[in-house]
């Protein structure tokens, strides 16, 4: 009864595809989520997921349909607008990051609204910013697995200048690295994922599963490795049970997942071994030394 | 002491006329001088004389508004900037072994993998700064004092040939202090030139066998005795903080 609940789920091939294109994302959403979190950039994550909402307009009212490619393409071009506007601001001027990013990208979603306003029904603006399941045909999930396979790849090359420049730039500068040109790369991939997530997620909900899942994780463990399988592994029962829920009580897949996703986060802020409520309020009898 | 390196001329550190201001206002004042290959200054003077904003402007982290800093031959990778601990997070989630070990990127560069060597000598580094078996331990389990002999270790590491310490002792008490003081003096013979923000002037006095005395311009430079004297001292400290807001643009020639 229980396992028929769960597995006719996926008797549908769509929600197949959702599914392995959700769990490809729970791996390169990790790392993303994480560099992201220890920047203090979650909120830019935020924004970042936003600016990308004109391009996919454009994609869509350009093409007529949903355009799958269009879509994608014009989502990368103003995400990386946005980022190569904020980032000018933020190195010329005294503006901090979180501004210039705010301010960009409040623009490029108004924008968004209006293209999107000009042409479609309500429907697509609902799936544009929650996700659609049947959205996901082979060849979206191609471009979700070719995109989430180079990001991987390419953090592993940039892992160790991306770590430094996270916790000490002024290293980097100080030995005679570019630290700003990984900054760029990284940001670059993060805009690429939040594309990659957006047909099944929906570009507002992408960014809760990059960044819940990181966040829960902190609460568990103190040291990158562990925070990154800890992440992977909440992100995959986030996308499995959400999308089963989202199925059953037909209710946008997105929406489903981050809640979920959610659920973990309320769980290990309060119960995890490492800086939780719990540690806080339930002070553990102390040790001999 | 290693005579090769003592009084060599091609690890002179040379400022001249330097000026860094900040929106037009100076935070050093037409800087004139030499730090000899193989010394040891303290750099001293009250709050806002330009300290950090030297040691910056000597780790290439900020430029010049005129004059220029001739660093010999130094190239960027020789040269070791300890910032002041506050500037860094202590939360974040790495080891003290991966914070001393981003001291070999010159080496190993930023793809390469660590050979065993190099995790020895990271671990020989923890042991001279007194954290033995800390490797595994996480940042933020660290006392302030304990991360500040950590961010040492990761010096020790780096092998520079000019160390360059913006207030190196805030918030260690005082065992750690005495026992980084010994490092430094340990560079010191190894015939490094290390240079130190400092404000205690019994430790300047005591260790530092050169002193350069910073009230926004040079108040004096040269042998600690011969520096930090009274009347020094009472110049520098009359210092304005503040700048003025009307002040007029600076005719001092480039001489």
């Amino acid at each position: 009864m229980m396992q028929d609940y769960f597995l006719s789920a996926f008797s549908d091939p769509a929600m197949r595809k959702a599914l392995v294109a959700c769990l490809a994302l729970s791996f390169s959403f990790a790392p993303i989520g994480m560099i992201l979190i220890f920047r203090r950039m979650s909120l830019v994550g935020d924004s970042l997921s936003h600016a990308i909402l004109p391009g996919t307009a454009l994609g869509y009212v350009s093409a007529g349909v949903m355009s799958i490619g269009l879509m994608m393409l014009g989502g990368m071009i103003t995400g990386l607008l946005v980022v190569f506007f904020s980032t000018l601001v933020t190195r010329n001027t005294n503006q901090k990051e979180d501004t210039s990013f705010a301010t960009f990208y409040v623009i490029s979603t108004a924008i968004g609204i209006l293209l999107i306003s000009m042409k479609g029904g309500d429907e697509e603006v609902v799936h544009m910013l929650f996700g659609e399941v049947d959205a996901i045909d082979a060849k979206t999930l191609l471009l979700v697995m070719a995109i989430v396979s180079f990001s991987m790849v390419t953090m592993a090359i940039i892992y160790r200048p991306l770590i430094i420049e996270c916790f000490d730039p002024v290293f980097m500068r100080a030995t005679g690295f570019r630290g700003g040109l990984y900054h760029h790369l990284f940001l670059s991939l993060a805009v690429l994922n939040l594309v990659a997530g957006f047909r099944a997620l929906g570009t507002l909900m992408a960014m809760g599963l990059m960044l819940l899942p990181v966040a829960s994780a902190r609460f568990w463990a103190n040291n990158i490795g562990p925070i990154l399988v800890i992440s992977v592994i909440i992100a995959i029962f986030s996308c499995t049970l959400g999308l089963i829920i989202s199925h059953h009580m037909h209710l946008p897949p997105g929406a489903a997942i981050v809640l979920i996703a959610g659920g973990f986060y309320l769980v290990s802020l309060s119960f995890g071994n490492n800086d939780s409520l719990r540690k806080k309020w339930l002070k553990p009898r102390h040790l001999r030394g | 002491m290693a005579p090769s390196l003592v009084g060599n001329r091609l690890m002179v550190v040379t400022l001249k006329n330097l000026t860094v201001a900040y929106d037009g206002h100076p935070a050093i004042h037409h800087l004139n001088g030499v730090f000899a290959g193989g010394s040891l200054t303290a750099i001293i003077g009250p709050n806002g004389a330009g300290k950090s904003t030297l040691i910056k402007a000597l780790a290439g982290l900020t430029q010049p508004s005129e004059g220029m800093i001739d660093r010999g031959d130094l190239q960027a990778g020789e040269i070791a900037y300890l910032p002041q601990i506050h500037e860094l997070d202590k939360s974040f989630a790495i080891s003290i072994l991966d914070l001393v070990m981003m001291g070999c990127i010159e080496k190993a560069g930023m793809f390469q993998g660590f050979g065993p060597d190099m995790i020895a000598a990271a671990e020989n580094a923890l042991a001279t700064v007194g954290l033995e078996g800390f490797a595994d331990r996480a940042l933020n389990t660290l006392s302030a004092g304990q991360f500040q002999r950590a961010l040492f270790a990761r010096t020790i590491i780096q092998d520079a040939k000019l160390i360059l310490l913006d207030e190196p002792f805030n918030a260690v008490d005082g065992k750690t202090v005495g026992d980084l003081l010994n490092i430094i003096r340990g560079w010191h013979q190894q015939g490094k030139t290390v240079i130190a923000v400092l404000h205690d002037m019994r430790q300047v006095r005591e260790n530092f066998p050169e002193a350069l005395l910073l009230a926004r311009q040079c108040i004096g430079w040269g042998n600690t005795d011969k520096v930090l004297t009274e009347a020094n001292m009472a110049k520098a400290m009359s210092m304005s903080e503040n700048w003025d807001e009307e002040a007029a643009i600076c005719e001092v020639s480039t001489a």
